[in-house]
């Protein structure tokens, strides 16, 4: 390799490990959400990249809402058998027996309680620093957060008071009961996302690929049927070839039509797509025009 | 976008009335980069402002508070990709915490576009964000002297503006500025040509963003390599693997290669680079490695490995320029922390010199440095730190001071 031959995939990932080393330097006790959907199956292999031929110096931490699809799951758990590293999963059950959350509608979405069990798991194991995938092109309100997010004790993260953040030295100090967010891939796009996947050739979730699916549509948005959703009086249950952008809580993730089969079919559809990835497929996010902004003030990831 | 594309960062600096939103909108949305549900949502945003356009600086405006008050708080990063290059944008607002924004974005970048309004020419925030521009050192300058359609198109009124600029640039050591006219409304010389500039032959704003030549940004020649973690795997297989996992900060280094281990001065040979696809043979900056040595020295981290050829500075004291960037002013009899490269030390100022009014450049021997302050200081360090002047080496000629009481980072530092 040369400098001229230095690809903007080759700067991003570079990026990428000199953080999470510095992340594994500077924290006492750091971890590594990962849920199994293809921006944290990004993090693994950075992960790889970054600390082989030595294991993880951070366990594995998934926050599972068992809203989840059934594909992604079982890619996280063969994903982290297969490298060998340590997973620790907590369930929002978890926390809905202790009381801590007390869910009105069951067949709401569950990812505003996650922040809950997030936190319970963070003063669990005491954890101070925890690295999760999320993208700066993502959603506005990300667009402003620092590639470390300090957290007060209650979690919360305060865009006006934002330390602010020159070269690539992070200061990564906290007191006690405090930690930080820390987000490696801040600067790769859905785009990048996938041009990685390709070269790489990471194995992700089946259903990120075109196949065929029972959906029902709502609104503007395509509904997979799953034991969760279920059509109301009056709704019709079609079969579309779809594949999903996102993989969230089942109950609003919504697929969108598709007929790419691989990461470079699905590269070339992104390059023409003129919606952008939540936007088409996170009916939590359209609440309102500051649903993430304020989701992430209560703790959300 | 192909996967031999490079990455630029860049800002744009100017006043909300330069057209800094709408020539970022403008970019955007000539490179295809805005989408529909985003347009939509600054559709009805526009309207309900009752504005009879759609208002293309809706689309930097990230938070609750913002799209409320109109402002902009913060740094907000924004990405757009051409087939040539993938681009990383630095939004900064332009009002009072206006220097703390512009350094914090600046410090990445590749190049910044400097905003000029044709009608009123070179102003005093035009050289305040040059000055600032040149004290970062950026790389690369691009002055776009926009509105170009309110002076006719104009191309006396352009020369005059680029004459006074270029000869006050020169005042600051600049040479690699590049002059542009404009107009961001109506979208000449942005993505597209347009007829209204004919007489202008240079290249539009957006070729010179994918042709600008960047490979020589970082000092490709004196090798610095400060060790972030240390690699000791205590497998079977890797039973004696010591490796030194860092970023290669400038220069490039090969297999068997003397290096020699700062502070301590101790010297080895470089046995194997590591990756995990696979061993190299050379590596350059700013790639992530892992270096083995021939011989079991005593190394961690803070640690920086040089070459011998040129060597860095290594010293408990060094002069700096400072910028605050903390509401509580600097406290000279309190001791911070100095974090440089993967270094962190204990610091105080044994003095500060003077501060740099950033409007007039004028030098004050002012004591009291607070938050948006330049300033030239004099510090001590408690371990010794291997550094490089700024301007030769941005890597490590930079740190950040943080305060221990309160953890927040209080200043920006560049080593004179």
């Amino acid at each position: 390799m040369t400098a001229h031959t230095f690809t903007h995939l080759d700067a991003l990932e570079s990026e990428s490990i000199h953080i999470m080393r510095e992340v594994a330097a500077e924290c006492k006790n750091p971890a590594l959400l990962f849920s199994g959907g293809k921006d944290s199956i990004v993090m693994l292999r950075l992960a790889e990249k970054a600390f082989r031929p030595a294991k993880f110096p951070f366990p594995l931490v998934h926050i599972d809402t068992e809203h989840n699809f059934p594909e992604v799951i079982a890619t996280r758990d063969k994903l982290a058998a297969d490298l060998g590293e340590r997973l620790i999963v907590r369930s929002l059950e978890d926390s809905i027996k202790r009381g801590t959350i007390i869910i009105k509608d069951p067949d709401k979405p569950r990812n505003p309680y996650q922040s809950v069990t997030l936190l319970e798991t963070i003063a669990e194991f005491g954890f101070d620093a925890c690295m999760g995938g999320a993208r700066r092109d993502e959603e506005k309100a990300r667009a402003k957060e620092r590639i470390f997010s300090f957290r007060d004790e209650f979690g919360q993260w305060d865009p006006k008071n934002q330390r602010p953040e020159l070269w690539d030295i992070y200061n990564t100090r906290v007191h006690a009961g405090e930690n930080i967010r820390v987000f490696p891939i801040s600067n790769w796009t859905e785009m990048d996302i996938w041009q990685y996947i390709s070269r790489e050739k990471l194995y992700i979730p089946e259903i990120y690929y075109a196949h065929e699916r029972e959906v029902i549509r709502r609104g503007n948005s395509v509904i997979p049927v799953s034991h969760l959703v279920q059509p109301k009086p009056g709704e019709k249950v079609e079969v579309l070839s779809v594949r999903f952008r996102t993989v969230g809580d089942m109950t609003c993730t919504a697929p969108v039509e598709s007929t790419a089969h691989n990461a470079q079919e699905i590269i070339d559809e992104t390059s023409t797509t003129r919606i952008t990835e939540r936007g088409a497929t996170r009916m939590d996010d359209q609440t309102s025009d500051a649903s993430m902004e304020l989701r992430k003030k209560e703790g959300y990831f | 976008m192909s996967n031999t594309t490079q990455l630029l960062r860049f800002i744009t600096a100017g006043s909300v009335d330069d057209g800094k939103s709408t020539l970022i909108g403008r970019l955007l949305h000539d490179s295809k980069s805005i989408f529909e549900d985003q347009l939509s949502a600054i559709s009805r945003t526009s309207e309900k402002r009752g504005m009879a356009a759609v208002d293309l600086s809706l689309l930097t405006d990230g938070l609750q508070a913002e799209r409320e008050q109109g402002i902009t708080i913060d740094v907000a990063y924004r990405y757009f990709a051409t087939p040539k290059r993938k681009f990383i944008i630095g939004d900064t607002p332009g009002h009072e915490q206006y220097t703390r924004n512009m350094v914090t974005a600046a410090s990445t970048a590749n190049l910044v576009v400097i905003l000029i309004d044709a009608r009123k020419g070179v102003l005093v925030q035009t050289r305040r964000h040059t000055y600032l521009a040149s004290l970062v050192g950026i790389p690369h300058i691009v002055l776009a002297v926009n509105k170009m359609d309110m002076v006719d198109y104009s191309e006396a009124r352009f020369n005059e503006i680029c004459t006074e600029y270029l000869a006050f640039a020169a005042q600051l050591g600049l040479h690699n500025v590049t002059c542009l006219p404009l107009s961001a409304l109506v979208g000449d010389m942005l993505v597209d040509r347009g007829d209204n500039l004919n007489w202008y032959q240079g290249a539009t704003l957006m070729e010179l963003l994918e042709n600008v030549e960047i490979d020589h940004d970082v000092n490709t020649t004196d090798f610095r390599y400060p060790v972030q973690w240390v690699c000791r795997p205590q497998t079977e297989e890797y039973h004696d693997f010591r490796g030194f996992m860092g970023r290669i900060e400038a220069g490039e280094v090969s297999v068997g290669d003397e290096i020699t281990v700062l502070p301590s001065g101790r010297t080895s040979k470089v046995k194997e680079i590591v990756t995990y696809d696979g061993n190299l043979q050379t590596a350059y900056a700013p790639q992530s490695i892992a270096i083995t040595l021939t011989d079991e020295i005593d190394i961690s981290r803070g640690d920086m490995f040089v070459k011998a050829d040129y060597l860095p500075t290594v010293a408990k004291e060094f002069e700096a320029m400072l910028c605050w960037l903390s509401e509580t002013p600097l406290d000279k009899n309190r001791k911070y922390l100095v974090k440089h490269t993967t270094r962190t030390a204990k610091c105080l100022f044994s003095s500060i010199d003077y501060r740099v009014d950033v409007n007039t450049l004028e030098q004050h021997a002012n004591p009291t440095v607070n938050m948006n302050d330049i300033a030239h200081v004099v510090m001590k360090v408690q371990q010794p730190l291997a550094f490089d002047h700024y301007k030769r080496n941005r890597a490590t000629g930079s740190f950040i001071v943080i305060d221990e009481a309160t953890n927040n980072t209080v200043a920006a530092g560049m080593i004179v």
